[in-house]
């Protein structure tokens, strides 16, 4: 189970990353994506959508169930993976990169700093995590 | 409070093979091993196997069990030949499917009848009640394997040495295989050719070991329920159950009046042939992107401030077809095939159309 250290967590499994130009890429997480099974449906947020931290954003679906997205910190979307819609076991093949979901301007950078960092996200997860 | 989950004999097996687990009708269940879709397509283009010990098992003895057991059948189980099985319903007094089970009829005096596993007791029950010390419940001390898909026949016959061809559709026959006996019924869950064993515990782990050196795919119950959703085959506590009848369920064609016999339900069954049916299990594909899930609207979309004009009973994404797939009663107006509908998914309305059954036929 693959968790990047330079990515923050949120204890719902998503996973963000600060980009150069102060945007934020959102995602779920291997051990998440390991849990869903095979994803075949992805509803994605809508560009310029406002979103509070903590609000769902969209929802992904597996064979067997369905979870929302919870956006880590509050802001605009301001990009969504399109490609997700034809070819949503990105999700599981390449849950870190090709299978990001939406990117976010965040309104306030303090919550990025607020979220788990990767040793902090492993910590939480049960103990027979694979 | 929670019951202690029951475990399969070949748990450990089911562990070597990666399977994850999750409670079902009270047992703790392989849900999936490789993965959902990869389990699906391995039975639809070459052949996995599924322990299906959960099922309940009873057997049978006596020379009059064909005539008693036709007092709780739908169909007439009595005519059966030996090597030969049959689908049939126990219905409730009012005509509801008390369960959709198979009779089997190994020899003139000998029968196995299966149960699903959700039922396994109160079924157990209902037969006692007919045919006494003639049964024996065998559902804990044997296991059940369900070898299924177009390489099943060449399976079967590296494992087991059995000719998959000597077995007439829906037939069965017994076999002595490694010191033990296996039980072997051409019948299934997934609209694929194979069929079911069962055996002694001890005698299900060498099958089992056998089938996957052979190439076998471990399949566990998320692929069960998509490949037996493809293929239309009703799951009993959701597609029919105490409160659906056999005609809207389509499954009028096993209910026998013609021999007469009286059986548990006769009555209403009878009333109930005789007059239209208000709605009619049907089958319906999503147009659209989305995933439908058992208990989500079907609305109209002519007339969509009417509201639900149904609920999903199953339903699901289809790795054959890679849609969304469905069933519901609808109501028999809006039943015909092409029809144009809608399932709301969260709000949104998918557009979705009636299409005949069953979703995917194999290529014979």
């Amino acid at each position: 189970m693959e968790i990047p250290a330079d990515l923050r967590y949120t204890p719902e499994d998503e996973w963000l990353r600060l980009e150069a130009d102060g945007t934020a890429t959102v995602g779920i997480t291997d051990y998440a994506q390991g849990q869903l099974g095979d994803i075949v449906f992805v509803e994605l947020p809508d560009l310029g959508r406002t979103i509070e931290a903590g609000q769902p954003f969209g929802v992904v679906e597996s064979v067997k169930a369905v979870s929302d997205l919870f956006m880590p910190v509050s802001g605009e979307i301001v990009a969504r993976n399109d490609a997700l819609e034809q070819s949503s076991e990105l999700v599981n093949q390449s849950p870190y990169a090709d299978g990001w979901i939406a990117r976010i301007r965040p309104s306030d950078p303090a919550q990025v700093e607020a979220l788990m960092t990767a040793d902090a996200y492993r910590a939480q997860l049960p103990a027979d995590a694979e | 409070m929670a019951e202690r989950l029951r475990i399969l004999p070949l748990r450990e097996a089911h562990r070597a093979a990666g399977a994850r687990f999750a409670p079902f009708a009270g047992w703790d269940m392989p849900l999936q091993y490789a993965g959902i879709i990869e389990e699906h397509r391995a039975v639809r283009e070459r052949a996995g196997v599924f322990d299906v010990s959960h099922m309940g098992r009873v057997e049978l003895r006596g020379a009059d069990v064909g005539a008693r057991l036709r007092s709780i059948t739908t169909a007439n189980v009595a005519s059966l030949e030996p090597g030969k099985s049959r689908y049939s319903l126990y219905c409730t007094e009012q005509g509801g499917i008390a369960d959709d089970i198979i009779a089997y009829r190994l020899e003139a005096d000998r029968w196995l009848i299966v149960h699903n596993a959700d039922n396994a007791a109160a079924d157990a029950e209902r037969v006692r009640t007919v045919l006494g010390d003639a049964m024996t419940d065998i559902g804990l001390e044997t296991v059940m394997l369900a070898v299924q898909g177009p390489e099943a026949a060449e399976a079967l016959r590296a494992t087991l040495g059995l000719d998959l061809e000597s077995v007439p559709r829906h037939g069965c026959v017994e076999l002595d295989w490694r010191g033990g006996r296996v039980f072997f019924g051409r019948t299934g869950y997934t609209g694929e050719d194979g069929g079911e064993c069962v055996t002694d515990p001890a005698t299900g782990r060498l099958l089992w070991d056998a089938l996957l050196e052979a190439g076998v795919a471990p399949i566990g119950l998320g692929a069960r329920d998509t490949l037996r959703l493809e293929a239309a085959l009703p799951l009993h506590g959701h597609d029919i159950s105490p409160a659906t009848n056999p005609y809207e369920a389509g499954l009028g064609w096993a209910v026998g009046l013609k021999d007469g016999a009286d059986f548990t339900g006769r009555e209403a069954l009878v009333a109930l042939s005789e007059r239209p049916q208000r709605r009619r299990l049907s089958c319906l594909r999503l147009l659209d992107r989305g995933v439908p899930r058992a208990d989500y609207p079907v609305v109209d979309p002519s007339h969509s401030e009417a509201g639900a004009i149904a609920v999903l009973t199953s339903g699901a994404f289809s790795p054959s077809l890679e849609v969304g797939i469905s069933m519901a009663y609808l109501p028999a107006l809006l039943s015909d095939v092409g029809t144009h509908l809608a399932v709301d998914i969260r709000g949104r309305a998918i557009p979705a159309q009636v299409v005949a059954r069953p979703f995917y036929q194999r290529r014979s």
